[in-house]
């Protein structure tokens, strides 16, 4: 029965309507009478199992000791923490890339343990440059000035009096995945892609307030600044801004926690997280860039002849398989599903293949709604592993039709040396015939 | 039949009459604007970014070479190290000029930045890492002209100002090229690939 929860993807469902129109010879729905097969051959297998399980019933089952008893109470007044089984599931700092001070600093999702598009707030990433403040929200003050007509400040009760919005959005660091470039450095999926998380984010448009200030319109570019021991700064193109930038105060139903920039942060969708400027305390509006150290010495990416890319914000089409993943183990032949995660900066996911044999051949993946702008989209495919020496991986296709590139396609256009930022080549797990699964970047 | 289509067309026209109504209330419901007036005098304090491409931004002050070699060895040693070779927290703020060419990109100050504002609006607004914003605008320039002189940049007795720091012609000025992705053009094989 496993796989009547696979929910199919987009390209499926646009097959579903063909079938009714008796047009059955497209490769559309081939594929789909290949899914369907599958489907009925895994269903066979459960039964079997199902068989097994019933002539082996020689042991009566005891009643748990739940059963026979009260529980804890309800406390009177708590914030409800994970069951204490649950406690390895951690951020955890990078150790991969080891920092000799941990203000300036990172810590990583475990992508391994997430079990939904949503990153619970506890478990999402942290990148800092100087700590994580404790801001008083009734202190705190958002100031709007410079090519505007009335320079404007707002508290946060003013801010939270806008009409709001929410939008699911994920997050990514640009340097998510800089120490597995060409070699392996990363054991789990937490340590290569844990800069990666993803949201249901609330708060008001930034273009509210900066039609309210009155903006020139000759302005070109905003700069976001932190009210973090760094200032974190950014400067960003007005049109962005414009677009679809938000002032975010809520994230997951709640208000945001201290390293996500509580009370107020930028959220830029799809661009690198660095911009998405947390804590935020001005908003200047100018009609050229600042050109700071975190958009020139930093965040800029290695190009050949020793030139360098600027302001290139969008984190395009990724996708990473999480389970199984690297440090797990198959515990014998038979059959697994393949599950991950696929997102893009700029859209929607279309289509996710996966690949056994390290990407001499690939087999369409099945997407689980809902395929959100911007957002991470679950693929699965149910895998029948023979027992023999795998290297699997996933390639997503997102709605420009841009496909997920090969770290030696993207080595064509740029230069791979040093701390090396945007990396969003397809990533292999090698699975050895034991059954161990390992980073198998080479 | 007719009866039907008679009401149905009324009804369409009450809908369509009431949702101009409300999209007419909507259009006169008031903007919300919740912003207070605030002069750029009040946020001088808070109006510390440089645009370094020419040093708009820069404040009044200024310092030397040799005043910042003495206010590194008070405030910024520890971390960065001796001649800002790299430290105890930190590597090298010096050196690399010329190196983007090879194998291994040795990103510093010197090497790095384009303009060289960018050391006044940093340092300003992150250092020392512990007491960041706490050094005053003649310090700022001191640090700059130091760690420009380890570079090879400005002269020993140089005095950065605002006028000065924008003319320091830094070896990186032209390194940069806009965003040109998509750079990959990978196609969705899945057979022989």
């Amino acid at each position: 029965m496993q796989t009547t929860d696979v929910t199919r993807g987009p390209r499926s469902r646009s097959v579903s309507a063909t079938d009714n129109a008796a047009d059955t010879s497209s490769p559309q729905s081939q594929a789909r009478r290949r899914f369907l097969r599958r489907g009925v051959a895994l269903a066979g297998a459960t039964v079997a199992s199902a068989t097994g399980i019933a002539a082996a019933r020689a042991q009566k089952l005891e009643i748990p000791q739940s059963n026979l008893e009260m529980g804890r109470i309800i406390e009177p007044n708590a914030y409800g923490m994970p069951s204490k089984f649950e406690s390895r599931v951690s951020r955890r700092r990078t150790d991969v890339f080891v920092n000799r001070q941990n203000w300036s600093d990172w810590s990583m999702t475990p992508l391994q343990d997430q079990l939904g598009i949503i990153t619970p707030n506890g478990l999402f990433f942290e990148r800092h440059h100087a700590g994580v403040p404790d801001i008083d929200p009734d202190k705190h003050t958002l100031v709007i000035h410079g090519m505007v007509k009335q320079p404007l400040k707002f508290s946060m009760s003013d801010l939270m009096r806008y009409p709001s919005v929410s939008k699911f959005y994920f997050l990514e660091c640009s340097g998510n995945g800089l120490t597995d470039w060409t070699k392996a450095a990363s054991t789990t999926v937490q340590q290569s892609h844990g800069l990666l998380s993803c949201a249901q984010w609330t708060g008001i448009p930034v273009s509210t307030l900066l039609d309210e200030a009155g903006m020139d319109p000759a302005a070109k570019w905003v700069l976001f600044e932190g009210a973090d021991g760094s200032g974190h700064a950014r400067s960003i193109p007005i049109q962005k801004v414009m677009a679809d930038t938000l002032l975010v105060y809520g994230q997951n139903g709640e208000r945001l926690r201290p390293e996500q920039g509580y009370p107020l942060r930028a959220f830029i969708p799809g661009w690198e997280g660095n911009v998405s400027v947390k804590w935020l305390r001005r908003i200047k509006v100018s009609d050229q860039p600042w050109n700071l150290r975190s958009e020139t010495a930093r965040y800029t990416d290695p190009m050949p002849e020793g030139k360098w890319r600027q302001f290139s914000f969008v984190m395009e089409c990724k996708s990473v398989i999480t389970r199984p993943s690297g440090g797990m183990k198959l515990s014998g032949p038979g059959i697994y599903p393949i599950e991950g995660f696929a997102w893009s900066g700029n859209g929607t996911i279309k289509a996710v293949d996966v690949t056994f044999d390290g990407g001499k051949s690939w087999r369409e993946a099945a997407l689980e709604e809902p395929f959100l702008d911007r957002c991470l989209t679950r693929f699965r495919y149910v895998w029948e592993w023979d027992g023999g020496p795998a290297k699997i991986a996933s390639r997503a296709v997102d709605s420009t039709g841009y496909v997920q590139p090969t770290v030696a396609q993207i080595a064509k256009g740029r230069a791979l040396v040093g701390f090396v930022q945007h990396h969003n080549g397809i990533f292999p797990w090698s699975v050895s015939a034991s059954g161990e699964v390992k980073n198998a970047v080479a | 039949m007719r009866s039907h289509k008679f009401t149905g067309a009324l009804a369409l026209l009450l809908f369509s009459s009431l949702a101009l109504d409300s999209a007419d209330a909507q259009s006169k419901s008031p903007t919300p604007r919740f912003g207070k007036p605030i002069a750029e005098a009040d946020i001088a304090p808070w109006n510390i970014d440089i645009r370094t491409s020419d040093g708009k931004g820069l404040p009044i002050g200024k310092g030397s070479v040799a005043e910042g070699k003495a206010l590194y060895a008070a405030q910024c040693v520890a971390c960065h190290g001796e001649s800002a070779k790299g430290g105890t927290m930190y590597g090298t703020m010096v050196g690399g000029i010329g190196s983007f060419t090879t194998n291994t990109r040795v990103l510093t100050p010197g090497s790095m930045y384009p303009y060289a504002p960018i050391l006044f609006d940093y340092v300003r607004r992150t250092m020392p890492m512990t007491a960041p914003q706490s050094l005053n605008n003649d310090q700022v320039y001191a640090l700059a002209a130091y760690i420009l002189n380890l570079n090879g940049l400005v002269p020993d007795n140089a005095v950065m100002d605002a006028e000065s720091l924008p003319k320091v012609m830094m070896p990186n000025r032209n390194g940069f090229i806009p965003d040109d992705r998509p750079d990959t053009m990978a196609t969705q094989c899945m057979t022989d690939c």
